[in-house]
């Protein structure tokens, strides 16, 4: 939004990104045509339910899915105008880690329990920044510290299994920031954790990201999380974007059914209580098939024979807000309706 | 809730009211080391925890993992034998119950559990799950079982007819219809829900909530309702305990407890609870608590929440805080809070 210098170039884009799990038995369409870009410094929210298709994109795009059973059916992802689809093993082994980082939900299943903390940390920075041993393992002390661990130069030589839950996420975030990167891919990286810790964590977030500036995609269940944190959202269901805006649009003026039900059902923390939440009936599609309707369709509450026979594009609502559903264009045309 | 002046320690006999009263419950896990198997200390997950429960009500446990709540589940289903302490169900001591005593018991005492892939056996279809509690207690046979498993699943919202398919064959929120049928066979009066929603999706999470309402409404079901997720407790229960590493911090009726916190561990939890409006978040002062939780092997020696606590003075490291009473029924353990 910001007239910033070089700022409205994309440092990621993703177009039309179509990924499907082949399997003995069915396909499963897990990601059906996302497009996204992200802008330097810039922080998107992913938000969805589980199955929706937000980790199997952002793992689509860096090709960690194992192939088959998954295959990428279309679409380009481009990192500074290099089509990460198209590059080979090599050089993709040289973005991951560097150029992209990389923070997963559980920090006990993705550090190396044989390695200590330092190895781990040390390893990609000898490996894409070419690092000494010994100015690499100065850099992992000051990045340890950077995420706020206590004592970093001697708890470096410690084992994962010796931190705290969220000790070893932020010990995830320094290896992830290790080498400077553009952008930063975190997948639910605070759902594993307490309240408390969540707070602590998304806090570090918003200072690293002033501090360093890179790129975030923030995945996450949580609306409140996104709330606090993200510049922009997108929210997925079914393996598709239904809704893209920047977070107080989202919040304050949501266009799709499912992103408006998806609010609804959330109990909140002040105020009246209400006598009964309200619930989304029904239950997500098995995506068995390329959606030719509206994915949401069964469990909407505006449904038309529309949405049962074409699935909605993304449709502008205002600048920099979308939102794939017919609604938007039945109120396109009769303005007077809201 | 609790009797005016019940501090710690102090043995108040069992609320008359009250379907389950909890009287000074502690419950330490020997901890064995050594080629022989020496005991050299000993987790101490809860610590003289007192609470009581009203017929038809709920009470809201809420803490941090590892902090005890479902330690105390399993001490009130004595699934564990307490240390030190007395459940009362009833007006009924049922830690001091065994043999054919403690199983008439247990039909009146059920669960629901959070991981509704994990509670239900693969190999057994949804009817025989259902009737198994019917059989093993020899209340109905034959064409009246069948009858009652029928009642069941339609209670909790499944169509009868998939008595004979496999728990596989069903989303998580289904599944965990299912565990709530079961937990319903026998016509509990209390049942224990512990973290139910935790393993379900958003959307799905209302669905759940309401069907555990609709039930206590019709059924007059007490509940102890475990979770932490707190807009959700805040939602359901008519009473909150808040504990931290083995203890109470706070219990409160609810509005109370949501409004106006007492305990500084309960402001902090509340705090770092994100709300999914941007607009709020924005402006929220946090209360970021600083390291994580002690170890239960080996707690402070006064207040539990000292090492963490923003306003812990000397005296909080040495002194246990009794458990005053500041409203009427809300209790708090701290030294400073009025």
């Amino acid at each position: 939004m910001e007239s910033g210098i070089n700022n409205n170039k994309p440092v990621l884009e993703v177009s039309d990104l179509q990924t499907v799990f082949r399997t003995r038995e069915t396909n499963i369409y897990a990601v059906n045509g996302v497009s996204f870009s992200l802008k330097p410094g810039e922080l998107l929210g992913v938000v969805g339910e589980s199955g929706s298709g937000k980790s199997v994109t952002m793992m689509a795009l860096m090709k960690l899915l194992p192939m088959p059973p998954a295959q990428i059916v279309s679409g380009t992802a481009k990192l500074d105008g290099r089509d990460l689809l198209q590059l080979g093993p090599e050089e993709l082994r040289a973005i991951r880690g560097g150029d992209i980082g990389f923070i997963f939900q559980d920090p006990m299943t993705s550090l190396n329990p044989v390695f200590t903390v330092g190895y781990q940390l040390i390893e990609p920075l000898r490996e894409h920044l070419g690092l000494a041993k010994k100015a690499a393992r100065a850099r992992a002390i000051e990045l340890l510290e950077l995420v706020g661990i206590p004592k970093a130069a001697e708890r470096i030589n410690d084992y994962p299994h010796q931190f705290s839950g969220g000790m070893r996420q932020r010990v995830m975030i320094a290896i992830a920031l290790a080498c400077d990167p553009k952008v930063l891919i975190a997948d639910e990286p605070t759902t594993a954790l307490d309240v408390t810790i969540q707070a602590q964590i998304v806090e570090l977030i918003k200072r690293l990201r002033q501090e360093l500036g890179m790129a975030i995609v923030w995945i996450t269940h949580d609306l409140g999380v996104v709330a606090g944190i993200a510049d922009r959202v997108m929210v997925m269901y079914a393996g598709s974007v239904v809704e893209r805006a920047t977070v107080n649009e989202l919040y304050s003026n949501p266009k799709h059914p499912y992103t408006q039900a998806l609010l609804e059902t959330l109990p909140s923390l002040s105020g009246e209580r209400d006598e009964k939440l309200t619930s989304i009936g029904g239950q997500p599609p098995l995506m068995t098939a390329f959606p030719k309707a509206c994915p949401f369709a069964p469990r909407c509450r505006y449904v038309t024979d529309r949405c049962l026979g074409e699935n909605p594009a993304l449709l502008p609502v205002s600048d920099g807000h979308d939102a794939a559903c017919w609604l938007v264009a039945a109120e396109e045309r009769e303005p007077a309706d809201a | 809730m609790l009797e005016d002046g019940m501090a710690s320690g102090n043995h108040a006999p069992p609320d008359k009211d009250a379907v389950l009263s909890v009287r000074n419950i502690s419950m330490h896990f020997p901890i064995y080391k050594g080629v022989i198997r020496r005991q050299v200390g000993s987790i101490k997950a809860l610590d003289d925890v007192s609470f009581d429960i009203k017929r038809g009500q709920t009470l809201g446990l809420v803490g941090e993992s590892g902090c005890g709540k479902s330690t105390t589940g399993r001490v009130i289903m004595r699934l564990y034998e307490p240390t030190t302490g007395q459940v009362y169900f009833d007006g009924v001591d049922i830690t001091a119950l065994h043999g054919s005593e403690l199983r008439d018991m247990r039909p009146r005492m059920q669960m629901i559990f959070q991981d509704p892939q994990a509670c239900l056996n693969p190999r057994m279809t949804v009817g025989s799950i259902i009737a198994e509690p019917l059989e093993e207690h020899g209340r109905v046979r034959g064409a009246a079982k069948q009858a009652r498993v029928q009642e069941l699943l339609d209670a909790v919202g499944l169509n009868p007819k998939f008595a004979d398919r496999y728990p596989h064959e069903f989303s998580g929120g289904q599944r965990q219809r299912i565990g709530i049928a079961r937990a319903l066979a026998l016509d509990p009066d209390l049942i224990v829900c512990d973290e139910p929603i935790a393993a379900l999706d958003v959307s799905i999470q209302a669905q759940v909530i309401n069907l555990l309402e609709e039930l206590q409404d019709r059924l007059g079901l007490t509940y102890l309702f475990i979770s932490h997720d707190l807009s959700m407790v805040r939602h359901f229960a008519d009473h909150v305990a808040v504990m931290y590493l083995g203890k109470i911090a706070e219990l409160a009726p609810v509005d109370e407890l949501f409004s106006s916190p007492k305990h500084p561990y309960t402001q902090a939890l509340l705090s770092a609870v994100p709300i999914p409006d941007p607009e709020i978040e924005v402006q929220r002062e946090r209360i970021l608590l600083t390291g994580d939780v002690p170890g239960a092997a080996n707690p402070p020696e006064g207040c539990r929440f000292c090492t963490r606590c923003p306003i812990a003075v000397a005296k909080c490291n040495e002194v246990m805080p009794t458990w005053r009473q500041l409203g009427r029924g809300h209790h708090v353990a701290c030294h400073f809070a009025e």
